[in-house]
C-alpha cells in the first residue's frame, strides 16, 4: 500500500479510537508519538551517515523552549508552544550546523554530545529554571478552549500523533525527493556528490535542520504531555536512548521509528512494572535479540528487499 | 586563432621529492579527442585532479574558456561542464544503477537540489534509460552497484559524468580492469555517446591499441613533465614516448618493446 494514505488512515484511526483507550495508553501513546518523532529525525541524519549521540541537545531545547513560553511568557497554547518549540530547535540546529556538519563518524557523534552536555551543564547549574529538579507547565489550551485535565490529555495525545504521522508523511515525500535520495548517496561516496555539482556540506546542514526541528518540535511535545520537564531531557542517556530505538526501529521507512518507539515505550512500561530492578537488563536483551536476528531493524519484518533509493 | 577550451600555463605539482607536474604547459581546443598516456606515476592523474580542482598545484593556472578556475571545488568545475570518470568506478553502492543516474541528473539540474518535488520524475527517468540504453547498459537498471560487473560499473561510471550540460568530458582509465574482448566494444559504446553529446574529451589510458584507435592527439607524459604531444603516429613512434612510455606499458604487460 502507498505510504501516505497508509499513514493518513493510520491517522484517523488513532483518533477516532481516542475516546476508547484508557487514559494510562493514552499517556504512553503521547510520549511514544512525540518521541518517535525525534526518533523519525536521527533516522533522517542516519540514512545521510550522520549518527547524532547529541541529539537531547535539541530534544532538552524544545522541551525548555515550550515551558519557559508557557511559565515566562504565558503562552498556553499547546500548538504555539510546540511551533516554538520547534522552531528554536530548528534555528539552533541552523547556527551549530555550520560547525557540525563539517565533522564525520565519531567526531560527528562525539561533537554532538559534547554540545548536548553542555546545554544539560547549564540547565543544571540554572537555579532559576528549577537546576536538577526542572519545572512544571501550567496545562495546555487549545486555540483558546480550556479542556479539563482528561480531556487534555486526549488532546495532547491527538496533536502529539498529528504531529509525528503528519511528519512521517512530510518526510516520506523528503526522502523520494532529489534533495533526499542525494543524502543517501552522500553515505557511500560523497566525493562522486561534489564531482555531480552537488553541495555535500548544504544537503547535510539541511538533513542536520530537520533532525533538530523534529527533535524540538519531539521535546515540546514531550513537555506539554508530562507537564514537567527537567535537565535529564538534555542528557546524554536520552540521546543515546533515542539512537537505541533508531537502531531497533529501522531506517528503512518513515513508519518504522514510529512503531519502534512504541513498542519500545511499551516494553519499557511493562518492564518497569514487572521487574522494576533489572528492567534495562530486559532493554537490553531485546536489543541483543534484534541485533542477531534482525539487523536491520524491526522494520525488515515488513520488508525483507533490499534497500535502495526511491523505493524504500 | 580560437580561444582553446581548456588550456594550462606552467602547472606545478609536488609531494614531498616526487613531481607530478612539472611545467605543465598545454591548450586542448573545442571537439578534440586526446589521449594522454604515461608510465605509472608520470603525472596524469595529477593532471586530471589539478583540471578538475581536486588538487592545487603549487603554481601555475588551469583556464577554461579563457576563464582561471585553477582555484575552484571540485564541484564549481563540474557544474562548468568540465565532468569526469574515475580509474576506479565511483558511485553509489547503496542505490540501483537508475537512481544513480537520477541522482546524477537531480544535481546537474540545480545546484540547490529541491525538497518538494519527487526524484523520479517521468523527465529524468526517459533521460536515464536513454544513456543506459546507448551504452547498453539497460538491462542493469534496476540493480545494485554491488551486483553490477565490473565492466557495467566502469559505463555506469562513465555515465554518470555524462549527465547534464557537458563541455569537457574526462576519463581516467575507462578500459582499466576490463578484458581485452570487453575493451574495444566498451570504448566504442562510449565514443559513439560522446559523439552523440558533442563533447570534447580526454582520455587517460595505458593502453596503446585503444589510444590508437580512438585518440585524435595523442600527450605523453614521464616525471610530471610532457615529453611529446602531437598526432598519434608521431607520438607513437617518438623514441622518448618509446622509450619511456610505450616499453614501459609493453613491459608491465610482459612483452618485449619493438626494437
Amino acid at each position: 500500500m502507498r505510504t501516505v494514505p497508509a499513514l493518513a488512515i493510520a491517522l484517523v484511526v488513532l483518533l477516532g479510537a481516542a475516546p476508547l483507550i484508557p487514559l494510562w495508553l493514552v499517556f504512553l501513546l503521547t510520549v511514544a508519538f512525540a518521541r518517535g518523532l525525534v526518533v523519525l529525525g536521527v533516522v533522517i541524519m542516519m540514512r545521510a551517515g550522520l549518527v547524532s549521540f547529541g541529539q537531547s541537545l535539541y530534544y532538552g531545547l524544545g522541551a525548555y523552549a515550550a515551558g519557559l513560553g508557557a511559565n515566562f511568557y504565558g503562552v498556553t497554547d499547546a500548538i504555539l508552544l510546540v511551533l516554538l518549540g520547534g522552531g528554536v530547535s530548528a534555528l539552533a540546529g541552523f547556527a551549530l550546523g555550520f560547525v557540525m556538519v563539517r565533522y564525520r563518524e565519531i567526531f560527528f557523534a562525539m561533537l554532538s554530545l559534547a554540545l548536548a552536555m553542555i546545554l544539560y551543564g547549564i540547565l543544571v547549574r540554572s537555579a532559576a529554571l528549577g537546576s536538577t529538579d526542572g519545572f512544571n507547565l501550567p496545562p495546555a489550551t487549545f486555540l483558546g478552549f480550556v479542556p479539563d485535565p482528561q480531556l487534555g490529555h486526549v488532546l495532547v495525545y491527538g496533536l502529539a500523533a498529528t504531529m509525528a504521522i503528519g511528519s512521517a508523511m512530510l518526510l516520506h515525500r523528503f526522502i523520494h525527493s532529489p534533495a533526499g535520495v542525494i543524502s543517501e548517496a552522500i553515505l557511500t561516496n560523497e566525493i562522486r556528490v561534489e564531482y555531480l555539482g552537488t553541495s555535500v556540506i548544504r544537503i547535510l546542514h539541511l538533513v542536520y535542520v530537520i533532525g533538530a526541528t523534529a527533535a524540538g518540535v519531539g521535546g515540546a511535545l514531550v513537555a506539554i504531555a508530562a507537564g514537567h520537564i527537567d535537565p535529564d531531557l538534555a542528557y546524554w542517556t536520552t540521546s543515546g536512548e533515542l539512537v537505541f530505538v533508531a537502531i531497533l526501529s529501522g531506517t528503512g521507512h518513515v513508519a518504522a521509528p514510529l512503531l519502534g518507539t512504541v513498542l519500545f515505550e511499551l516494553v519499557r512500561s511493562f518492564a518497569v512494572q514487572y521487574s522494576p530492578y533489572t528492567w534495562q537488563m530486559v532493554i537490553g536483551f531485546a536489543m541483543l535479540a534484534l541485533i542477531l536476528f534482525l539487523p536491520a531493524g524491526l522494520w525488515s519484518l515488513f520488508s525483507r528487499k533490499p534497500r535502495t533509493g526511491g523505493t524504500a | 586563432m580560437t580561444e582553446p577550451l581548456i588550456s594550462t600555463r606552467n602547472l606545478n605539482k609536488r609531494f614531498g621529492a616526487v613531481v607530478a607536474a612539472d611545467d605543465v604547459t598545454l591548450a586542448i581546443a573545442q571537439d578534440e579527442t586526446v589521449g594522454i598516456i604515461g608510465a605509472n606515476g608520470a603525472g596524469k592523474t595529477t593532471f586530471l585532479n589539478i583540471v578538475t580542482g581536486y588538487l592545487k598545484p603549487d603554481s601555475g593556472l588551469v583556464l577554461f574558456r579563457g576563464l582561471d578556475i585553477t582555484q575552484k571545488s571540485p564541484r564549481e568545475v563540474t557544474r562548468l561542464g568540465i565532468r569526469r570518470s574515475f580509474q576506479v568506478a565511483q558511485l553509489f553502492p547503496n542505490l540501483s544503477a537508475r537512481d544513480n543516474l537520477l541522482v546524477a541528473l537531480a544535481s546537474a539540474e540545480s545546484e540547490w537540489p529541491t525538497l518538494s518535488a519527487i526524484l523520479r520524475t517521468p523527465a529524468r527517468l526517459a533521460k536515464a534509460e536513454e544513456i543506459l540504453a546507448d551504452l547498453k547498459i539497460g538491462h542493469a537498471a534496476e540493480r545494485l552497484v554491488p551486483e553490477l560487473p565490473q565492466g557495467q560499473r566502469k559505463l555506469l561510471d562513465i555515465a554518470l559524468a555524462m549527465m547534464g550540460n557537458l563541455a569537457l568530458l574526462l576519463f581516467d582509465e575507462p578500459t582499466s580492469g576490463i578484458s581485452a574482448q570487453e575493451k574495444f566494444p566498451l570504448m566504442d559504446r562510449v565514443m559513439g555517446a560522446t559523439a552523440e553529446r558533442s563533447a570534447t574529451v580526454v582520455f587517460i589510458e595505458h593502453d596503446m591499441e585503444i589510444v590508437e584507435r580512438y585518440a585524435r592527439r595523442v600527450i605523453a607524459f614521464y616525471d610530471g613533465r610532457i615529453i611529446a604531444d602531437g598526432l598519434p603516429d608521431a607520438v607513437l613512434a617518438n623514441a622518448d614516448v618509446r622509450r619511456y612510455v610505450v616499453g614501459a606499458e609493453l613491459h608491465r604487460r610482459g612483452e618485449r618493446p619493438h626494437s
